[in-house]
């Protein structure tokens, strides 16, 4: 009943708050800023069930964000016809063709030992050589036809389809990735994944930033078309209030499925493992698949929430990424709210993104009210990027928020409902 | 022999050198890895924090580099190695201890660490700035060619003061460590801790005493790393997640909890990757003269500099999926 | 006055009570062997003198001084020494360095105290540079053992000390552990090669589900049919 109360007053707070946005800043801003927020809604969705159901530590959100956002671009942005009506596109089949070979090849080599093939070391080391070879192969066969496409085309532009296929494929991608992530860090110490994921992260965004023919690099790509009408056909506040009710459906349909899921046989052993490793590993659960699989669906839930968020900006801009601060914007989304609660989670998302954003002008303003009695006062010289700075400066406070949380309220204002099942 | 002293600038000073940094900043995450148990991702901001407090000192004192004949900056980095150590046990005492008391799993520690690493980044982005700075306040950078005695060479070997610094320093502090693991009383206690905790506890080895020693050790190296590499390149408050990779896996090829097996993880990381971004037409130019039917592409490198960061990660999976233990059997997995 | 002495104590992990009042007491000069079923609570005991875990009921005196719930480097202090069932030697540092941790709050010079334990375990003089982790089980008993001596304690706790060897090498073990008594410490430890272990035993308590079963001489326990029927296999 406690807790009942408790999160009334949180969620009718969070709601003064939202209508105190809408109204101060105008609908324009508020739908936006919810809109926002719902997509982080997702991504947080995605990090409560691998952290909050199975302690998982993702550092890499930002990374499966941007591909979800990049394959929205690649699907959903209009077809270029510069670079289709040259003879480019063949090119590049070409060097995919090659690339696949050479994956065959180096594929045929791990299995070598089926024909008889001596020595475990000697194999290893021809897959070893074989693979440097034909990623030597391929890549000096995709330079000159990369060159050429930014040269003649610029960018390879997109496939022109409807973009929501560019968020499956997006989801779909980073599960792919998770996967492999997963399979090999999942069986060692915690640690791991987290610095798996931080460098898997930095890779994805290194290559977009860079891959000038697949992704304009850092000229980036927009408009962006959006799944619904956009704001051109009916106005900023209604195209982005579609947008919102887009995302708020996605989100009732995790909720749902994840509320059957965690009160589901599966839920419960993902808590005993998550609770009591040994224990649970001891009683003969698949301990690491069942990981893998929540790592997995929670990467897939971030990979279509970073289409929804970058669809929804318009622009794809790979630089944009600050992979670990906003990371841990998300991070704080979970926490805070309440890990492995779903309810908390979007509290947390929503609350965390308005304040966020609120923050900005607030702190613009803070140091404005400074920096004038600065100078009326001790005729202090501001540095001239004081603003700049200033924004950056609040990671500090998301890693404040993450140190008072872990330390004052370990499970977040919303805790997760332990039911017991005996 | 122009390209040999190429290569050797490029290639064998470039990757000692930045080996030796993550050699400095893996000694300390694998010494935390062994006695607290937890991936330290606030150990690239700590590095980044010790240089800013050199930078302060020298900016305030630049005079007394040139009346020594050593970069001011490098005379200073006792005194911000001193301050960087009291941080860092500050930061435990704030941060982790009430977590380490309250036996919280490392996952939680790896996030407290996280939420200390975002708070120095604040700091360090308001104070500094995000742009790069020069060490170098009053002083220049002196520079050392070694021209070698052949006819064919024209090229000169190329060192700057700071990297021999560099790696007078690296060998100085490896050998001090080397003498405090294995002939102190704390060293070995140290050793016993990361070997057995509970027993360390139960033997009555007092177990703040080995953590406040561990930070003091890491502190200090992350403060030396991030100078040295700042002297000899420049200062970037936000380096952050891009050393803090190849630092960890440094630490773990070489074994996480095994401070040899750090060092040579650092230089293997290191030279992996100025191998991979080296640009091997250099080397082998003059074989295209001696062979006419071959037609060298201009860029030959493994992998182009943007990607580099690649380059610890697939070092960091390939010993994950091979030998998670490390090269040197580190005993933590 | 009991060199160590338990009056009804409650204890356990978290939560629930492994231990149901637990009743234990030996002199200065005494050996004391807890003897019981796997699962018992043997060593929970023995953690809970120790400090190790939370004593939730009961009190624990050390020469009538009250140690309830003291931690382990205090009680170290105090002259108490404990060897755990398992993992109880430093593997990656050599058999010296082991017994130098022991001796990790000593402040004054320790050398002869090494002299007496490679005097007590002889076979560790030869080994004393190599990694404890390579050394034989019984090896490592004994330096976990002479660990615990180089603080020169008065109380001894010890966890199946014999676990897991041939029976010449427990012999050997038992051997030792009473020469140790001998020379002026008092041992409690846990044992599950009951009948050899009272024998050198002057008190022996049965343990089973967290409580005292039967408490007595060594030399009464191994002749009553009651014991010998149910807890010492015939
Ligand atoms: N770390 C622990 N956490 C929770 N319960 C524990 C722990 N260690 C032991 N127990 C439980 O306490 C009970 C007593 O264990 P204890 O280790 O004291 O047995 P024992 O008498 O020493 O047995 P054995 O002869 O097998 O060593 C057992 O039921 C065990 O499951
Ligand atoms: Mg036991």
């Amino acid at each position: 009943m406690q807790n009942a109360k408790k999160e009334i007053i949180l969620f009718s707070g969070l709601a003064v708050l939202v209508l105190w946005v809408l109204v101060a800043m105008g609908p324009a801003f508020g739908v936006r800023v919810l809109a926002e927020a719902s997509c982080y809604a997702i991504l947080a969705l995605g990090l409560t069930i691998q952290w909050g159901y199975a302690g998982l530590f993702n550092a890499g959100i930002m990374g499966f964000v941007a591909l979800g956002g990049f394959m929205a671009m690649l699907f959903g942005f209009p077809v270029n016809e510069d670079f289709w009506n040259t003879d480019l596109p063949a090119q590049l089949g070409g060097v995919g063709l090659k690339a696949l070979f050479g994956i065959a090849l180096i594929y045929g080599s791990t299995k070598l030992y089926k024909l008889g093939f001596p020595g475990k070391k000697l194999r290893l080391t021809l897959t070893l050589v074989l693979s440097l070879a034909v990623y030597l192969w391929v890549k000096t066969s995709l330079d000159p036809v990369a060159s050429a496409i930014e040269s003649q085309a610029g960018f390879i532009g997109g496939f022109g389809w409807p973009i929501w296929i560019g968020w499956i494929v997006g989801g779909s991608l980073a599960g792919l990735i998770a996967y492999f992530i997963g399979h090999i860090c999942l069986g060692l110490r915690s640690d791991y994944l987290a610095i798996a994921t931080l460098g898997i992260a930095e890779i994805i965004k290194a290559f977009l930033k860079n891959a000038d023919w697949l992704t304009r690099g850092t000229l980036t790509v927009s408009p962006l078309p959006w799944p619904g009408p956009g704001p051109a056909e009916i106005g900023f506040v209604a195209a982005r209030a579609v947008y919102l009710s887009l995302t708020a459906v996605i989100i009732a349909g995790l909720v749902f499925l994840l509320y059957r899921a965690y009160n589901a046989p599966w839920g419960r052993t993902m808590r005993a493992i998550r609770d009591n490793e040994l224990s649970s590993s001891a009683m003969g659960k698949n301990v690491n698949g069942r990981r893998l699989e929540v790592f997995i669906f929670g990467s897939v839930l971030m990979g279509i929430g970073g289409a929804a968020l970058i669809t929804f900006n318009g622009i794809f801009d790979p630089s944009g990424f600050l992979p670990l601060n906003h990371t841990f914007l998300i991070w704080v989304m979970v926490i805070l709210g309440g890990a492995g609660n779903n309810l908390g989670t979007l509290f947390g998302a929503v609350f965390v993104y308005v304040v966020w954003t609120m923050s900005e002008p607030v702190a613009l303003y803070l140091l404005d009210v400074m920096r004038n009695l600065g100078e009326a006062w001790f005729a202090w010289e501001a540095p001239a990027d004081l603003d700049s700075r200033a924004l950056q400066a609040r990671v500090f406070v998301i890693g404040l928020i993450i140190s008072l949380v872990l330390r004052y309220a370990p499970k977040g204002l919303i805790p997760e409902k332990v039911a017991h099942h005996t | 022999m122009n390209e040999f002293i190429f290569f050797i600038n490029i290639v064998v000073i470039s990757g000692a050198v930045i080996g030796s940094i993550y050699a400095l900043g893996a000694i300390g995450v694998t010494l935390i890895f062994g006695i607290l148990r937890f991936a330290h991702f606030a150990h690239a901001d700590m590095m980044t924090l010790g240089t800013f407090l050199v930078l302060v000192l020298t900016a305030l004192f630049p005079a007394v580099g040139p009346a020594i004949g050593l970069p001011t900056a490098f005379v200073m980095m006792p005194l911000a190695m001193a301050a960087t150590a009291v941080i860092a046990i500050g930061i435990d005492k704030a941060f982790y201890k009430p977590l380490r008391e309250n036996n919280v799993k490392p996952v939680v520690m790896v996030m407290a660490s996280v939420g200390v690493t975002l708070m120095l980044q604040g700091l360090i982005r308001f104070f500094a700035g995000t742009g790069s700075q020069s060490l170098f306040v009053d002083d220049r950078k002196a520079i050392f060619r070694i021209d070698l005695p052949f006819e064919s060479a024209s090229r000169a070997i190329v060192v700057t003061e700071p990297q021999i610094l560099l790696f007078l320093f690296l060998a100085v502090a490896v050998v001090s460590l080397h003498l405090f693991l294995n002939k102190s009383r704390l060293g070995k206690a140290m050793r016993a801790m990361s070997d057995n905790p509970d027993l360390a506890r139960v033997s009555g080895i007092n177990t703040n005493t080995v953590v406040g020693v561990t930070w003091i050790i890491a502190g200090a190296l992350a403060c030396a790393a991030g100078t040295l590499l700042s002297l000899d390149v420049t200062l970037k408050p936000d380096l952050s997640f891009m050393i803090l990779l190849p630092i960890f896996a440094a630490a773990i090829v070489g074994g996480v909890g095994h401070p040899y097996g750090a060092l040579a993880g650092g230089f293997v990381v290191g030279f992996a990757e100025t191998l991979a971004v080296f640009n091997w037409a250099f080397l082998l130019r003059p074989l295209e003269q001696a062979l006419p039917w071959l037609d060298l592409p201009n860029n030959l490198a493994f992998v182009p500099t943007e990607y580099k960061i690649t380059i610890p990660f697939f070092i960091l999976v390939a010993i994950l999926i091979w030998r998670p233990t490390g090269i040197f059997k580190g005993k933590v997995i | 006055m009991a060199l160590i002495e338990t009056n009804s104590i409650y204890a356990g992990y978290g939560g629930m009570n492994i231990l149901n009042g637990v009743n234990m007491s030996i002199e200065q000069d005494e050996i004391g062997v807890i003897v019981g079923p796997n699962g018992a609570g043997k060593s929970t005991t023995l953690k809970a003198i120790f400090g190790l875990l939370n004593v939730n009921e009961g009190n624990i005196t050390l020469r009538g001084e009250d140690i309830t719930n003291l931690s382990p480097d205090k009680l170290v202090h105090k002259g108490m020494g404990f060897v755990p069932q398992e993992y109880n030697v430093f593997t990656s540092l050599s058999v010296e360095e082991n017994l130098e941790m022991g001796a990790f709050i000593r402040k004054d010079d320790f050398g002869y105290m090494l002299e007496r334990v490679y005097s007590f375990f002889p076979d560790l003089k030869d080994k004393r540079k190599q990694p404890a982790g390579e050394l034989s089980g019984g090896q490592r008993q004994m330096v976990a053992m002479g660990r615990a001596l180089m603080v020169e304690p008065s109380l001894l706790l010890l966890d199946e000390p014999t676990a897991g060897l041939s029976p010449l090498y427990m012999n050997e073990i038992f051997d030792r552990i009473v020469a140790v008594n001998e020379s002026g410490v008092g041992v409690l430890m846990v044992e599950q090669n009951a009948k050899q272990a009272l024998r050198i035993a002057h008190k022996g308590f049965v343990l089973a589900a967290g409580q005292n079963r039967y408490t007595d001489t060594g030399e009464n326990l191994l002749n009553d049919p009651e014991v010998a029927k149910s807890f010492l296999g015939g």
